[in-house]
């Protein structure tokens, strides 16, 4: 039986989905997934000092800690890229360590701490969405329906600055004020995801959705829908199954329902499927060969 | 009054000078080749006169009013590799892109956008494509679409950033065929351009560029011998002294093997 408080979960969950599949879409197609990565953990030692501060488990209070450095962090990337040698890969990665390194020292700390032993912050590291509180949800629901309207919004503007952002400007687009609406808004999604789904496999939410809905389909309005789709099921379903066994966190189950469905996609897909793409290269094997028979 | 007028422009990538003191003027209803070496700043002076970078000075008027996206005077082709061709959208999203200026910010494209996209895809050859995602048509093809995107935004001069580079000869021809219908039409067109053997027949104003404007002005007057040398800093092979035909810039001789 479902209980009145996992349908508030599942509702929540599935929104929560539907934002990163939607934002996710936008951050895959930007080659930005893995700065995504690095903002959501990021985002631990932002909750950490967030909780140092005001001694509360205050969901408002710890993302918008969360939202501090998780922003700090996207913007650090942006400046190592800018203004050394080093390329994306590298600056992601010691960012992504560097603030993650940080998290976990905070967090052993809060620990540590008197009122810290039973504030549950360590949830925020794999992720327990059966056990969000309703005024959590609440929180949850509102900022994803938030990041939903934006996408919505801002669609046809940013497919244009993601596909052709030197046209963008020509035509009089605020490119810049465009990319930092949607920089702000995947920070939102990926705060918003961490206490059900987890800083670690957060991006997961952002990625692989995304990536699946790519292989059905050509057109972007069909593949951001799929995305949301997909998006919703994993979330539904992490948590689903997640709350049925005590002990299991939701992020991993979330990440293991999404990419079962990427692995479906990528062999069953029709057009762009490994089985379809196998079939092709057979069928021309032969007409090759039966050309060639009737040419000897 | 010219459909272009740039004072004193300079532009600096860091410490290099890029472009320094460029001041020209094209008349309208001119087709425009801007011819030049590898790295003499043909792209970065389309992209200075668009405003498109920072460290930028210098005056540029287009049809004697400072460049103003809301205007709708610039249609902007850039360079094919520019984009990512494998972006999630079909030909004909791509030239509605083209009417996004006039559409305005958070509206959606109406019936009569969708149709003026569609007429414009036509107009290259292209209306059988129209649902095709671009990243499944050729080169040239590719290059079709963003002529077609760019004779959607309805401009009066068009800049085109090397259009005929990777494109067969049928693609060629039908892009000088529109640009050449534009310039009837009283449109300026300006094109980045590599093969000299086609200036002649292509433009009718020629601006030599080498990092500062060595000549500019009708093709037939300033395509010669002397000011191509002062251009390619004598890198250039002359296969006809007599009548001027050039052949090729030095080590560029594979491309026509």
């Amino acid at each position: 039986m479902l209980s009145g408080n996992l349908l508030w979960v599942l509702a929540g969950a599935s929104l929560l989905g539907v934002a990163s599949g939607l934002i996710g879409s936008f951050a895959f197609l930007q080659k930005q997934s893995l700065v995504g990565d690095a903002a959501a953990h990021a985002a631990l030692p932002g909750i950490a000092i967030s909780f140092l501060i005001f001694q509360q488990k205050d969901l408002p209070l710890l993302m918008l800690g969360a939202i501090i450095t998780a922003t700090i962090s996207v913007y650090l990337i942006q400046g190592i890229i800018n203004r050394s040698k080093l390329k994306s890969d590298a600056a992601i990665g010691i960012v992504l360590s560097v603030f993650f390194g940080a998290g976990i020292v905070l967090l052993t700390i809060v620990n540590q701490s008197s009122s810290g032993n039973q504030s549950g912050l360590n949830d925020f590291i794999f992720g327990k969405a059966a056990t969000m509180a309703k005024s959590d949800l609440v929180w949850l629901s509102g900022s994803a329906l938030i990041i939903i309207l934006t996408c919505l919004t801002f669609y046809k503007e940013w497919k244009l600055v993601i596909f052709d952002t030197t046209f963008a400007k020509g035509i009089g687009l605020p490119v810049n004020l465009l990319r930092f609406i949607l920089t702000a808004i995947t920070v939102l999604t990926i705060v918003t995801g961490i206490q059900a789904v987890g800083v670690i496999l957060m991006s997961a939410m952002l990625i692989i959705p995304a990536a699946t809905a790519r292989i059905w389909s050509d057109k972007l309005v069909t593949m951001i829908i799929m995305s949301a789709l997909f998006g919703a099921f994993s979330g539904a379903c992490g948590t689903l199954i997640s709350s049925l066994k005590t002990g299991l966190s939701t992020g991993p189950i979330i990440v293991i329902t999404a990419s079962s469905l990427f692995i479906f996609s990528y062999i069953f897909a029709p057009k762009r499927g490994l089985l379809v793409k196998i079939q092709q290269r057979r069928k021309i094997a032969k007409r090759v060969l039966k050309q060639e028979v009737q040419a000897s | 009054m010219n459909a272009i007028e740039v004072s004193q422009l300079s532009v600096a990538y860091e410490d290099n000078l890029v472009l320094h003191d460029i001041n020209l003027s094209v008349p309208v209803g001119k087709l425009v080749g801007i011819i030049g070496p590898n790295g003499a700043g043909k792209s970065t002076l389309i992209k200075a006169i668009l405003n498109q970078l920072p460290n930028k000075t210098g005056d540029v008027e287009i049809l004697g009013h400072s460049l103003d996206p809301k205007n709708h005077l610039v249609g902007y082709v850039p360079q094919r590799n520019a984009v990512d061709w494998d972006f999630p959208t079909n030909a004909l999203d791509v030239v509605l892109m083209g009417r996004y200026g006039h559409i305005g910010l958070f509206n959606r494209p109406k019936a009569k956008d969708r149709e003026k996209a569609m007429k414009c895809l036509k107009s290259v050859g292209m209306g059988e494509f129209a649902n095709r995602s671009i990243g499944q048509l050729s080169g040239g093809q590719q290059q079709r679409v963003f002529l077609a995107r760019a004779l959607a935004q309805e401009a009066e001069i068009y800049f085109m950033d090397e259009p005929f580079v990777g494109v067969d000869a049928a693609t060629e021809l039908t892009i000088i065929n529109i640009l050449k219908e534009l310039k009837a039409k009283g449109k300026t067109v300006l094109v980045v351009h590599h093969d000299l053997q086609t200036v002649n027949d292509y433009f009718d104003w020629t601006v030599l560029l080498n990092k500062t404007i060595i000549s500019s002005g009708p093709t037939r007057k300033i395509f010669t011998k002397e000011n191509l040398q002062q251009a390619y800093g004598g890198k250039l092979f002359f296969m006809n002294e007599k009548h001027n035909e050039v052949l090729a810039e030095r080590g560029g001789l594979n491309a026509i093997r």
